[in-house]
């Protein structure tokens, strides 16, 4: 399998160069060399192919937690207790003085799956059950956000194209990119350390008192707790390094509103990244000194205070559901402008909304608990809440605005873009209920917010992912991947989404618990409401190991990728399918703007014609964005 | 941060003789040395702003309970020696002091004082641990002035006082931990200007460190009003 791309084609060289060494991916030496290269690269390319597979796989991991969730709930967990005949130890019936068989009671428990699975159906114990669940939910949870989404865009493709999209030769401090790396793998294996240990029931969220009392004397939730605690660190060190690049390493000609937007969403990514981690590395910190030493400040017996816990838990947590959400809409932003070859609408509405999203996202932590405040306090953030819709609905409009009349191609990256703006638009229209007290009261802790964090997290953050990764695989691996079996993944996911959650806002408004083993049945639609969720839940296991076939496909034997598939104006297009080692094998020199498209690049233009061909006839020659003439949009 | 020019000039030597930081040579992703200058120290305050922040959930909960116990706070702070405090906090001072010094020596090629302010810096830094935890750890921890349930101490009148203790640990524990990993980082930049690696044209490491050294005595600043000397 070869994964390093033959040496380019002269025509998209015209910049000129004489050496020609390969990729960044192409191999150093033997086997031995390839490994040692990798594990000590500072490449920021190397490192966010190496987080990218990590998080993808972890992604699999959380998502088989998720599966053994849904069939749990398949079959609501009952007690059938019948009449059976006595049996003596010699295996005949016991029967009394007039000759009937005595009867006794036999109690069998149905429904469970977990606790089969794990061979304690025997101990026919709902209460066993109940624990296994417990641990697999927290389980499923605590991978997807600290391991899986917070990570996920940033790491991965953010490493990989914030130099390239700034003409940088890498990010800032690329020793500390590496220390990045090897953190949030460090910080994983006490995770999983955990998991192997028998896991944590205490769902991600590590509520007290319960995190600091359940489990005594055993190393589990520490571990777990101080699992999150060093990936916090990873976190830090990321942002760090993206906010000193932004700031330091673009490229002459480029000054803020020539950036691409991507680099707009990343950076402000990076700000609440570096303010808000280490209000979570105190609040773990303080956790574990809590569990260990009972030092009191969570526990009411000695004057502490439980909900002290849940505020500063929710003060880093509520800002990261942006570093969530942040990255994904800075890969929108370039696919659908590039997709619909259309200037995206609104760039500085667009750039001062991510910035005004970071700093909003700082004041509605309260709307996590609502039912631990007073009034007053509830009262003003719900308030709060209603404010951070705003920049978020500027976004989609101008999205929205740059679809119309764009010349739209219905590629994977473009159809995970509609899939985004769709399922986006309902996760955050569904956060308003929640974050409305009248409504919330009857919705707070139901599958009605499970159902609106999986719409914003999935259906945005991976549904984005997934539109950025099919957008830059070429560039990131050299190789073009099976369009339809794109288009197929896309579609079995959109689908199996929507009936895995869609579902469960009818589940969560009908009074469905969030967290619960099982469900009464009587006089409501539970059961068929959660069996249609589970079996929607496999059609997007289905879409996605379409992906993943897919995208093995194109590593294996994909065709080889021109340096600008699609047409793209950023500068990561300039360089080579997979880029060089150096990125750029001169410094760039930005000479238009990153959406330039209506007056640079002529109708039906093809790959093959890149570097660009000149300015049309009569077009005036540009040289920043910020001397574009204005132009009507629409 | 201009450099200063040197009050001796360079022997006519070749190459190897040359002293090490006249031959740094900047990271390859940087366009000049400056650039990387001005790039370090805005990465290093960004991390500085995120020790303030991990702090910050200690003062936070410092205030809460304040506010809801004061009696228990009087009490704690009340039982406090200010005066081991107020010694910290003048060797902190003057551990910034040569600091700040030794940052200014290698700037103007003073590489042996440079050195000596280093060392002077480390040693006050041992010395605030040591006095931390021979004259307020250990007596108050053999007292039974213990945080949260391992409180034992007999005199005790308000209730909540353990939490005080808690919050009194907590906080000087974590601040003599970065004292540690302070001293650990000078210690580094000493064993580096050992090989001429710092001079008037390159001192980034020195520089660094002295903002983190003037981060941890800050700190310290804070602390020690709010526990030692507010009733």
């Amino acid at each position: 399998m070869s994964l390093d791309a033959q040496d380019p084609t002269p025509h998209t060289h015209a910049h000129g160069h004489g050496h020609h060494h390969g990729s960044y991916l192409t191999p150093k030496g033997g086997v031995g060399t390839v490994i040692w290269d990798w594990m000590t690269t500072i490449d920021h390319k190397k490192i966010g192919v190496m987080y990218l597979f990590a998080v993808l796989f972890m992604f699999f991991l959380g998502g088989a937690a998720a599966l053994a969730v849904r069939t749990e709930l398949f079959y609501p967990v009952r007690t059938e207790t019948t009449m059976v005949a006595k049996i003596s130890e010699t295996g005949a019936p016991v029967l009394d003085e007039s000759g009937k068989p005595v009867m006794v009671a036999n109690t069998k428990v149905t429904g469970q799956f977990l606790a089969n699975l794990t061979g304690n159906g025997d101990a026919q114990s709902i209460a066993e059950g109940n624990k296994i669940y417990n641990r697999i939910f927290t389980l499923h949870g605590a991978i997807m956000v600290f391991m899986v989404i917070v990570p996920s865009i940033p790491a991965s493709l953010g490493n990989f194209l914030l130099p390239l999209m700034i003409g940088a030769k890498d990010v800032a401090f690329p020793r500390l990119n590496l220390l990045s790396w090897y953190i949030y793998v460090f910080g994983s294996v006490f995770a999983v350390a955990s998991i192997f240990g028998g896991g944590v029931d205490t769902g991600w969220t590590f509520y007290t008192p319960y995190s600091t009392t359940t489990d005594a004397g055993h190393w589990r939730v520490v571990f777990m707790v101080l699992s999150a605690f060093i990936l916090g660190f990873s976190s830090i060190l990321t942002g760090m390094n993206f906010v000193v690049t932004v700031h330091k390493l673009r490229a002459p000609g480029m000054g803020w509103f020539d950036m691409p937007l991507f680099v707009w969403g990343i950076y402000s990514t990076a700000i609440i990244q570096v303010l808000a981690t280490p209000v979570i590395g105190i609040t773990l910190l303080l956790l574990t000194m809590e569990r260990l030493f009972r030092i009191g400040i969570f526990d009411p017996a000695l004057g502490g205070d439980p909900v002290l816990y849940q505020h500063f838990f929710w003060f880093y947590s509520h800002p990261v559901v942006y570093v969530m959400i942040l990255p994904g809409m800075a890969i929108i932003n370039e696919t659908v402008a590039v997709h619909s070859r259309k200037r995206i609408f609104g760039y500085r509405a667009i750039a001062f909304a991510s910035l005004g999203i970071a700093a909003v996202s700082f004041l509605v932590w309260g709307h996590h608990m609502f039912t631990s405040m007073s009034e007053l306090a509830s009262t003003v953030f719900s308030a709060l809440t209603f404010l951070v819709a705003i920049p978020t609905a500027v976004k989609v409009f101008n999205w929205i605005a740059t679809l119309y009349k764009g010349s739209i191609t219905f590629n994977t990256p473009m159809v995970y873009t509609l899939i985004f703006l769709f399922l986006f638009t309902i996760g955050g229209l569904t956060g308003l209920p929640l974050g409305t007290l009248a409504t919330d009261v009857h919705l707070h802790d139901s599958y009605f917010v499970v159902a609106h964090f999986h719409y914003v997290m999935m259906g945005g953050t991976i549904m984005a992912l997934m539109a950025g990764m099919h957008h830059w695989w070429p560039k990131m691996f050299g190789k073009m991947y099976n369009e339809a079996g794109g288009i197929t993944g896309a579609l079995l996911v959109f689908v199996g989404f929507n009936i895995t959650f869609f579902t469960q806002f009818f589940l969560g408004s009908q009074g469905m618990p969030r967290r619960y083993a099982s469900y009464p049945t009587v006089d409501n639609d539970f059961q068929i409401l959660h069996q249609t969720s589970t079996i929607g839940s496999f059609v997007i296991l289905v879409g996605f190991l379409v992906h993943l076939l897919v995208f093995v496909h194109s590593l294996i034997a994909g065709k080889k990728a021109p340096a600008n598939p699609w047409g793209g104006l950023t500068l990561e297009w300039q360089a080579d399918s997979p880029p060089d080692e150096h990125n750029f094998t001169h410094e760039p020199i930005v000479t238009h703007g990153p959406y330039d498209y209506d007056d640079v690049v002529p109708p039906h233009w093809d790959p093959k014609d890149w570097p660009m061909p000149p300015p049309l006839p009569g077009a005036p020659a540009r040289t920043t964005m910020a001397h574009a003439p204005s132009k009507p949009e629409i | 941060m201009t450099t200063l020019p040197t009050s001796q000039s360079l022997p006519d030597l070749h190459e190897k003789k040359k002293p090490l930081w006249s031959r740094y040579v900047h990271g390859h992703h940087w366009r000049s040395q400056t650039e990387e200058f001005d790039g370090l120290k805005l990465g290093f305050w960004l991390f500085l702003t995120t020790e303030v922040l991990l702090f910050a959930g200690i003062f936070c909960a410092y205030c809460l309970f304040r506010a809801m116990y004061p009696g228990a706070w009087a009490e704690g702070s009340g039982s406090l020696n200010w005066q081991w405090g107020a010694l910290n906090t003048i060797v902190l001072l003057l551990s910034s002091y040569t600091m700040a010094a030794a940052i200014y020596c290698f700037q103007t090629d003073q590489q042996k004082r440079g050195r000596m302010n280093l060392l002077i810096t480390i040693i006050s830094g041992a010395a605030f641990v040591a006095i931390k935890l021979v004259f307020e750890y250990y007596p108050k921890w053999t007292m039974g002035k213990r945080p949260g349930s391992l409180f034992d101490y007999p005199f005790a009148t308000d209730p909540h006082v353990p939490l005080w203790w808690s919050v009194y640990y907590c906080g000087t524990a974590l601040h003599a931990l970065h004292v540690i990993i302070g001293m650990i980082l000078i210690a580094r930049v000493y064993v580096k200007s050992l090989k001429g690696q710092y001079g008037p044209t390159y001192y980034t490491g020195v520089e660094v460190a002295g903002l983190y050294w003037h981060l941890v005595d800050l700190i310290w600043i804070f602390l020690f009003p709010l526990l030692y000397l507010i009733h």
